[in-house]
């Protein structure tokens, strides 16, 4: 069932990562595999933005050590740059240029010459059927279309790894199985390594490896079906609900949270 | 250096400039309002040997465009990062004094295209530029726009919401403008407000570019030139570090 081979392309060995006094990582260690689609989920607040962040480094890791398409995100950042696309969870576009303008500066910080430019403004746009509105001013476009165009950008420059923040959030049901054929389809088609995170499990259902993250700790990670097996649920919402509890979580952490974290730091640092 | 990198900003910034048609427009009328009211207002009060009040003006209301066209332009690094854009810069393989020289590039670009409205008022209030003082006029008045767009990048990195970015234009820009001798003479004032006049940069900018347009002067040429290349590169350091904190 596995069509990726095990060699790693993301190596995260024993990050932690504090902002102040709050630990919003606790030293976890994963690897993601070549041409693999790994998921990553979690309660809101439980770490996987910030995981995100340090992997396409726009955080730099408090300790631990990551390694991303063998390049190590301190010492080598613009090569781990050259080798990824983001599609944040936030829209990133310039939305009082055109579409076409948004995908040719794209292209143009990534260093690919004009001709080269112009060939994959117009792949990538077929591709997320976009081509037609190019010269349309972005800030005119469904939320749908924007995150369609976010993708064919983040596919512009041929990363390795497409590393996807809840890509589907807030999209109808019609988008986000477009953009699920899209993700297969790439992976399938282009061996692209896909990293995403998502709070929709039938979308998790479609990874072929899940970390489950909490309280900046990797509780669990493994296939769907392993998971489904091992905690004996029928549905990877029950094992989340399971792994997570039922409690309902805050974005940012709230006071007593904060006093905990403070405290738990405390002990450590004695 | 990234040449590309620093080329797509200031590019973007061009195109969304001149995409603002209001912006162009107060580009415009900014000057017109403070030459023809303030100009014409402040004529019968104002005397100083030789130089009416117009004429003594002209080249402050030519650093007051430079500066507003700079710190407005400086706006679109908080816009970008309230609007998510700067991210997408950031995971770029680029060097982050390319995004700070593309910025710079850009603001003071814009910057000076709004200062050269200003000299299509020069035959309406009857002030004549020589063409070897447009030779030198040109390039310093590109040189004082790219000094204010560089202290609005150290301010707009620092700021967090545009609400923030509207008082440091009350606070910074309006008594910067004020106290650089460009609406009145800076001999005679009380020393707490000398001092401030000494270390605004504009002071020095005002001073350079009325050497050349009417060959009055407080500095010499090589005092405010100085001056300014200092404070450039002071901001252009701290806009550097800004940056590279992320």
């Amino acid at each position: 069932m596995n069509s990726y081979t095990f060699e790693k392309i993301i190596e995260v060995k024993n990050l932690y990562k504090y902002f102040g006094q709050v630990i919003a990582l606790e030293g976890i260690s994963f690897e993601v595999y070549k041409g693999e689609i790994f998921g990553f989920l979690g309660p809101n607040g439980a770490g996987k933005t910030t995981t995100i962040n340090i992997l396409c480094t726009l955080l730099s890791p408090s300790s631990g050590e990551v390694i991303v398409n063998g390049f190590n995100v301190m010492s080598s950042p613009d090569e781990v740059r050259n080798s990824i696309g983001i599609i944040f969870q936030e829209l990133t576009l310039d939305e009082r240029l055109t579409a076409y303008e948004n995908l040719d500066f794209h292209g143009m910080i990534y260093h690919l010459p004009k001709k080269i430019r112009r060939e994959r403004i117009k792949e990538v746009l077929e591709m997320v059927g976009l081509y037609a509105k190019k010269d349309y001013i972005v800030r005119t476009f469904s939320g749908g279309m924007k995150r369609r165009l976010e993708i064919a950008r983040g596919l512009m420059h041929k990363p390795k790894i497409l590393f996807l923040d809840e890509p589907t959030l807030g999209l109808d049901p019609q988008t986000r199985q477009y953009i699920w054929d899209y993700i297969l389809d790439l992976s399938h088609k282009e061996k692209i390594t896909v990293f995403l995170t998502t709070h929709y499990m039938d979308e998790a259902e479609n990874c072929q490896r899940i970390g489950i993250i909490d309280y900046g700790k990797i509780i669990d990670l493994d296939t769907p079906d392993a998971l489904k097996n091992k905690y004996k649920e029928k549905s990877l919402n029950e094992v989340f609900l399971k792994l997570t509890g039922r409690d309902i979580r805050e974005e940012t952490v709230d006071t007593k949270e904060k006093l905990k974290e403070f405290l738990r730091t405390k002990k450590r640092l004695r | 250096m990234d040449f590309y990198a620093i080329g797509m900003i200031w590019l973007r910034d061009i195109i969304r400039h001149f995409r603002d048609r209001i912006r162009l427009l107060s580009s415009i009328t900014r000057p017109v309002l403070w030459l023809l009211i303030m100009g014409t207002g402040l004529k019968a009060s104002f005397n100083m040997s030789g130089v009416s009040y117009v004429h003594f003006i002209f080249p402050g209301i030519i650093v007051m465009n430079l500066i507003f066209a700079a710190m407005q332009s400086t706006i679109s690094i908080i816009w970008d990062r309230e609007f998510g854009f700067l991210k997408e810069i950031l995971v770029a393989p680029i060097p982050r004094i390319s995004i700070v020289l593309g910025k710079a590039l850009s603001g003071s670009t814009i910057a000076f295209i709004e200062g050269l409205f200003v000299l299509i008022f020069t035959p309406l209030i009857k002030i004549n530029i020589s063409l070897v003082g447009l030779f030198l006029l040109l390039p310093l008045m590109f040189f004082i726009a790219l000094v204010c767009t560089s202290l609005g990048i150290v301010i707009a990195a620092r700021m967090t919401s545009f609400e923030g970015f509207g008082a440091i234009s009350n606070f910074i820009i309006m008594p910067m403008f004020f106290l650089s001798g460009a609406m009145f003479p800076i001999d005679n004032l009380p020393h707490w407000i000398n001092f401030i006049v000494r270390v605004n940069p504009l002071t020095y900018g005002v001073d350079l570019l009325r050497q050349i347009i009417l060959g009055i002067k407080i500095f010499s040429f090589y005092i405010d030139f100085l001056f300014l290349i200092i404070f450039f590169l002071v901001m252009l350091c701290i806009g550097i570090f800004e940056f590279n904190k992320h």
